[in-house]
């Protein structure tokens, strides 16, 4: 294997592994940049790898079955997203305890259902339809930029656009500059007119829809089935992103990207016996640490949305 | 008399009380949703676990380590602080207990207090750790816990992987005999269920959560720490040192928690594949418990019930045992919204309000 088709496997790698961090970073951004801080990414991935899965499976041999069940995940993590919203929005709960309910909810509904709809197996039956990568034609046949980045899955080309969508709607369009206002002083915001409890409703349903589609995309690209560990801790790595990416989705992005070179690196390294040297579980550990490094502001300073967190309430001071 | 319905009648009572039994509900809906039949499923828990004494040793076995991260999450939650990292900080206090337990030699007990005491200090660090972050730099400890909690769980593999599983194993060695916490005697009495002295540091460790926070100075700085950090600060507290105690006071209870799964139960600490999810279930014990210790303790008793019984369930009724996740993540969910369950509760304390006026 020579250099060049080592660095092409390890970006094209990278963008497999970040696409769904990718989704659900930017899930986080929306959610947060609104003022409701969301724990439950992970459990909204959950449901939408479980989601994406079951669709997919029931409408096979269809060519077109994991578009819908793309599609099943992105209404399943919209709806699943309600009951946060509910209770940090309306009820005013913790934010964090609720989104820790939700985490919780998702694996054992997801799993008491997988094995409710077959026969009591922990996971679905492997899905014999997926995503299959797509060549763009001609650009795909330059050398080790081609297969890199050229002969990707869907989902992927889907997730960077939608980073620029996402990027576009936060800072270039009024409804951006609304989620923007109530997630920074809400009191303002409502002031001038803006219906600050709506505001959030939208944006923390886009997050578990963005959410669900990054599980959705895990179990219909790399295990192409739906256990109870498809996702685990990814929802996690993602609101690691997106801090990391200090709360812009391009941003978010790149911290995506990077931390998908730390899974990618990780089949390398071992392929090249270099575990000797660094430990495997201290590369897992390395989105973990660097995000810890960044909040305490040891490499650039990054600050949440000043209201993230905070219930908003008409009658407070 | 009076008194006594005034504390049955009590928010801080009732409203975990219909959590409880709404997400009980919440359970019973997804059950006929999916074929099943709930009355058996919850006969068939409860049978499960008291059916036989075996069942009920294991069922408190499974109450311990519920009740050590359920008072490591009250506790940070009196200094206004949320530790979500209960469950690294269980995980820290295994490995290190097991380390102490299976390379040191000690005369027997001495070896068991060491490894006891080396795993809660190793929690206890752990969870101050993320205090001094947020102490000096001030970050939030939510997210801090939560990366804290992963990094614990692959730090953890990696201390096995290297120091403790033999070659092709994927499991420690058994600790030496000397770090043993487990009472023989009263296991036996109990069909060979797992019992250890656990148990009763657990319990101890509810009587010194008492003490420390209304009895001492300390406690008395940290719950004012809690209510408010700004009128604390002006009374001339330390309020970042107190954020660093409650850290490692948290911290030491859940790492505690660990050692005593190491020590009194299985006595060897497999590789893991995922975390081992009892810190995550005291932050449920610590909200239906209302943050007090006695509270907590019942929290333990009722999630340690659910969660051994929920195999009951399956066998009885043929529900998946992830019922029983669905059941104790809508109880969390309700006690977080009390919103909702005051809604429920209405009409009830209206007609109290009446019958005062």
């Amino acid at each position: 294997m020579d250099w060049g088709m080592i660095i092409s496997n390890l970006i094209h790698d990278t963008i497999v592994f970040s696409t769904a961090l990718i989704f659900a970073a930017l899930g986080g951004v929306f959610s947060e940049r609104s003022g409701v801080v969301n724990i439950a990414l992970e459990g909204m991935m959950v449901i939408g790898a479980f989601a994406g899965a079951v669709v997919t499976y029931f409408m096979q041999p269809s060519e077109l079955a994991p578009w819908f069940g793309l599609l099943a995940a992105v209404i399943a993590g919209a709806i699943f997203s309600l009951p946060h919203a509910v209770a940090s929005i309306t009820f005013k709960s913790d934010q964090t305890v609720s989104g820790v309910a939700l985490n919780f909810l998702a694996v054992g509904l997801a799993v008491y259902l997988t094995k409710i709809i077959f026969n009591g197996a922990g996971q679905t039956e492997t899905l014999k339809v997926v995503f299959s990568k797509w060549e763009i034609p001609v650009l795909s046949d330059i050398p080790v930029l081609g297969h890199a980045i050229f002969e990707a899955y869907p989902t992927s080309y889907i997730a960077f656009i939608l980073v620029f969508v996402a990027w576009y709607v936060i800072y270039k369009t009024p409804f951006g500059l609304r989620i923007r206002a109530v997630g920074e002083h809400p009191r303002a915001a409502d002031t001038v007119g803006i219906n600050v409890n709506r505001t959030r409703y939208i944006a923390v349903i886009l997050s578990g829809a963005l959410a669900a589609m990054g599980g959705a995309t895990i179990a219909l690209t790399t295990t192409s089935n739906f256990s109870h560990n498809t996702v685990s801790g990814q929802g996690f790595i993602a609101i690691a992103a997106m801090i990391f990416g200090k709360w812009h989705p391009v941003g978010a992005m790149g911290a995506a990207l990077f931390f998908g070179v730390a899974q990618a690196v990780k089949s390398l390294v071992q392929v090249f016996g270099l575990t000797k040297y660094v430990p495997i579980e201290f590369i897992y550990m390395l989105p973990y640490i660097l995000t810890i490094f960044v909040l305490a502001g040891f490499v650039g300073r990054s600050s949440a949305p000043a209201a993230s967190g905070k219930p908003y309430d008409t009658g407070s001071r | 008399m009076n008194k006594v319905i005034g504390i049955f009648t009590k928010d801080s009572f009732l409203v975990p009380l219909v959590a409880i039994l709404l997400g009980l509900i919440c359970g019973a809906i997804a059950m006929l949703a999916g074929g099943f039949d709930p009355i058996l499923a919850y006969q068939s828990l409860l049978e499960k676990v008291f059916g036989d004494v075996y069942n009920f040793g294991e069922t408190i076995r499974q109450i311990t380590p519920l009740i050590f991260t359920g008072l490591s999450v009250a506790f940070a939650f009196r200094t206004g602080l949320f530790n979500i990292g209960a469950e690294g900080q269980l995980v820290i206090g295994m490995i290190a207990s097991v380390y102490a337990g299976v390379v040191f030699d000690l005369p027997p007990g001495i070896h068991a207090v060491v490894a006891l005491l080396i795993g809660g200090i190793a929690g206890g660090l752990w969870g101050a750790f993320v205090g001094w972050l947020k102490a000096t730099r001030g970050v939030h400890e939510v997210i801090t816990s939560i990366m804290m909690n992963w990094i614990a769980l692959y730090f953890a593999n990696w201390v096995l992987q290297t120091f403790l599983v033999p070659e092709g194993q994927q499991r420690s060695e058994n600790i030496k005999d000397s770090a043993v916490l487990t009472i023989g005697w009263l296991s036996q009495m109990f069909d060979s269920a797992r019992l250890h002295w656990g148990t009763a540091i657990a319990l101890l460790g509810a009587v010194a959560f008492f003490v420390i926070l209304w009895k001492t100075k300390t406690g008395f700085e940290l719950r004012a720490v809690g209510l408010n950090p700004h009128a604390s600060e002006y009374a001339g507290m330390n309020v970042n040192r107190n954020v660093v105690k409650a850290m490692f006071i948290g911290g030491l209870f859940a790492g505690l928690g660990g050692a005593c799964e190491v020590l009194g139960v299985f006595h060897y600490q497999a590789v893991m594949a995922a975390l081992p999810g009892y810190g995550f279930d005291g932050i449920a014990v610590a909200l239906i418990g209302g943050n007090t210790p006695f509270g907590v303790v019942l929290g333990a008793i009722l999630f340690g019930i659910l969660t051994f019984g929920a195999t009951g369930m399956k066998f009885g009724a043929g529900v998946p045992v992830e019922l029983i996740r669905v059941v104790i993540a809508s109880v969390i969910f309700f006690v977080a919204a009390h919103g909702i369950v005051r809604l429920f509760l209405k009409p009830v304390l209206n007609r109290k309000k009446k019958e005062a006026v």
